[in-house]
């Protein structure tokens, strides 16, 4: 084969592989990743089952940042998630975090819903108003015994929905 | 009975080894080949250009038929809206790397092992030894190095035309929304996935190429049978070593990685 | 002395080819090494050119001991030597041109114009040139050795090994060989060794005679030497030719008349 032959294959070879490479990891394995700078917040709540490293922050539905780690407090045996959200995005102090299911068996992700307090969440700061993950097995059990309505307004109120002192 | 239990194990300790020097040896002779550049870009020809139709068809057709399946089982759910996530997974995390390797064996790998072995057969191995040519830095070196970028690239290419092919029967066959393919493609696929996929691919061909090398190589030192026959087994074991050695590596890196 | 060998044995398995040989190879000269068919000369030959790996004995290249432990001496050695093989060993996907270029493109820093330049120049040498993009399985029997000469001259060696040069040649073709290696030998000006079983050829151009027989060296001298030598193996190897006239003389004379007679 001719040497310029060869060369010319091997380049389209290597053009289109490198195309796929850069689509895969830009486009495609980009996820729900954050881009840009970012701080960390966490959130207290009573149960984070189901939650994982790595799982979706949204606000109204929009990525804004992941889950960088969850670990259990001693003290009160809660599970504290330090949750890494977009740079320039704003948290009021009275905001909201709970865990939801995307549709009826999908992954959790932490719902982020914004209060309207004037002051806003530090770097590291903790916010307390938290609603955990809806046991669907508890759910269940409760529409089995007849006590659906008291599970179905919702979660019962956590321990972390009284402010810290 | 026992002694052959012992000899066979010794054997196999005594194989790896002369593998391990053989691929270490080969890397070394990187640093003292000329004229590398061309050889690696033949190399990359026949793992690269070559292989790339079988590539393209076969994962076109793995992503066809991922989409079919997991939509008829998804559909029983009523969770379609995760075919994206299904076939997205299942091509970069697994099937990818191992199709495309196990692909690119049946193709490159082949080849590689029956070249190397007429060559060792026809003493041309030993001419270029004569020579003072590193027959390990002219053949086998290319061919290692080449495998190490162009096996990421042949499964990124089958992991795309794959879930292009998951979308072709997902969306247009089966009527899935193709935004709804895409956003949930989109948001399965971590950056560590595509990572894993990229580690697995290299690994594979740096493996596969390797043990298709050694048998090629050492085809003169076949037990079994000498000339084109000791060609030929030497090739069939190439192939089967290197089939089993990807799906074995497969496992051992996913439960390393995950 | 360009090449000192002394002591050298091999044994492959039980079978011991190679039980103590000794060769002197003076510069500039051709040294021919005589023997049976399957007494180790090739594999000899191979000890020297470092593709068999001798079990004892020391090899001495320009004063310079060949190692295991000295990859360098060993480097040097085959930089400035060739071997060629019994059957050419040429490389069979690449044309007639890439296969000379190949020893110049892998082991020199010669530019690419310049490798082309030399390797045309050896093919035009040996009249290969309207074949340089022929692949060796186009060529003749007789083109493929001058295409491994070829090869095996245009890194200007200055030591050659040849390995049964002629074998399976008819007497013509062997003639050519043998005086292709000594014309070429004459104007390179290497070293010649040579093996092979064709006595009477050898006598004619080889400056020194050694006879290997049984694993080690019978006879060593110049020809007028070996044709005069009375040492038993000598004469059964020189003699062949007349011992055959002798057996058949005597078959004859044994055995019925032939039909021929009658």
């Amino acid at each position: 084969m001719k040497a310029s032959k060869l060369e010319f294959l091997v380049g389209l070879f290597v053009l289109l592989g490198l195309a796929a490479v850069v689509w895969l990891t830009v486009k495609v394995g980009a996820g729900s990743m954050v881009s840009g700078p970012t701080y960390t917040i966490e959130a207290r709540f009573t149960n984070a089952g189901g939650l994982n490293v790595g799982s979706s922050v949204l606000i109204a539905g929009v990525t804004v940042g992941r889950v960088d780690a969850i670990r259990m407090n001693p003290e009160d045996y809660c599970a504290i998630a330090t949750l890494r959200v977009m740079d320039g995005l704003k948290l009021p102090t009275d905001s909201m975090a709970s865990i939801k299911t995307t549709g009826l068996i999908g992954d959790k992700y932490v719902a982020l819903s914004p209060g309207a307090d004037e002051t806003y969440l530090a770097a590291g700061a903790q916010i307390t108003m938290t609603e955990s993950s809806v046991d669907i097995e508890s759910l269940i059990g409760k529409m089995a015994f007849g006590s659906v309505n008291s599970a179905a307004e919702g979660a019962e109120p956590a321990p972390g929905k009284t402010p810290n002192p | 009975m026992v002694r052959s239990v012992g000899a066979h194990s010794l054997s196999l300790v005594r194989g790896l080894g002369d593998f391990a020097v053989f691929t270490a040896q080969s890397f070394r002779s990187a640093l003292t080949t000329r004229k590398l550049f061309r050889r690696v870009l033949r190399a990359a020809f026949e793992q690269g250009a070559r292989c790339l139709p079988v590539i393209l068809i076969v994962g076109t057709f793995t992503g066809l038929v991922l989409g079919l399946q997991g939509y008829h089982v998804l559909n029983r759910f009523g969770s379609e809206s995760l075919l994206g996530a299904l076939v997205s997974l299942s091509l970069v995390r697994e099937l990818g790397p191992v199709l495309a390797a196990l692909m690119l064996v049946g193709q490159a790998g082949s080849a590689l092992a029956a070249e190397l072995g007429i060559q060792r057969n026809s003493e041309q191995i030993a001419a270029l030894e004569t020579m003072g040519v590193s027959s390990h830095g002219y053949l086998i070196t290319p061919r290692l190095i080449s495998a190490l970028f162009v096996y990421p690239m042949q499964t990124a290419l089958f992991v795309a035309v794959g879930l292009w092919g998951g979308w072709l029967s997902g969306s247009m066959l089966l009527g899935l929304e193709p935004g709804v393919y895409w956003a949930s493609v989109e948001r399965a696929v971590e950056p560590d996935d595509v990572m894993e996929c990229f580690v697995k691919a290299a690994v594979f061909g740096l493996l596969t190429v390797s043990l298709c090398c050694y048998n090629g190589f050492n085809a003169h030192r076949c037990k079994t049978a000498t000339g084109a026959r000791a060609v030929s087994a030497s090739t069939t074991r190439a192939v089967v070593l290197s089939c089993v050695t990807v799906l074995a590596a497969d496992y051992v890196i996913t439960s390393f990685l995950l | 002395m360009l090449l000192e060998v002394q002591g050298i044995t091999k044994s492959f398995g039980d079978n011991a080819v190679l039980t103590g040989v000794d060769l002197h190879v003076p510069h500039g000269r051709v040294v021919t090494v005589l023997g049976r068919s399957g007494t180790g000369k090739s594999v000899f030959l191979k000890c020297l050119a470092g593709v068999e790996r001798p079990d004892a004995g020391t090899i001495h290249f320009d004063g310079k001991a060949l190692d295991v432990d000295a990859p360098a001496a060993r480097a040097e050695f085959c930089r400035r030597c060739s071997f060629l093989f019994q059957h050419n060993a040429l490389f069979d996907s690449l044309t007639a041109l890439e296969n000379v270029e190949l020893p110049l493109e892998q082991t020199t820093d010669l530019s690419a114009a310049e490798v082309r330049k030399r390797s045309l120049e050896a093919l035009k040498q040996l009249e290969l040139d309207t074949h340089a993009d022929s692949y060796p399985s186009q060529l003749s029997g007789g083109m493929q050795k001058r295409l491994a000469l070829a090869r095996a001259i245009v890194t200007r060696p200055e030591l050659v090994l040849f390995d049964e040069p002629t074998a399976g040649l008819d007497p013509l073709r062997r003639n050519a060989v043998f005086e292709m290696i000594v014309k070429y030998q004459r104007q390179f000006g290497f070293t010649a060794v040579i093996v092979t079983h064709d006595v009477a050829e050898v006598l004619v151009i080889s400056d020194h005679v050694a006879l290997l027989d049984g694993g080690s060296m019978r006879f060593a001298g110049t020809p007028e030497a070996f044709s005069t030598s009375t040492d038993r193996f000598v004469c059964d190897f020189r003699d062949s030719t007349l011992a055959l006239s002798r057996s058949i003389a005597a078959l004859r004379q044994s055995s019925a008349p032939l039909p021929l007679n009658s």
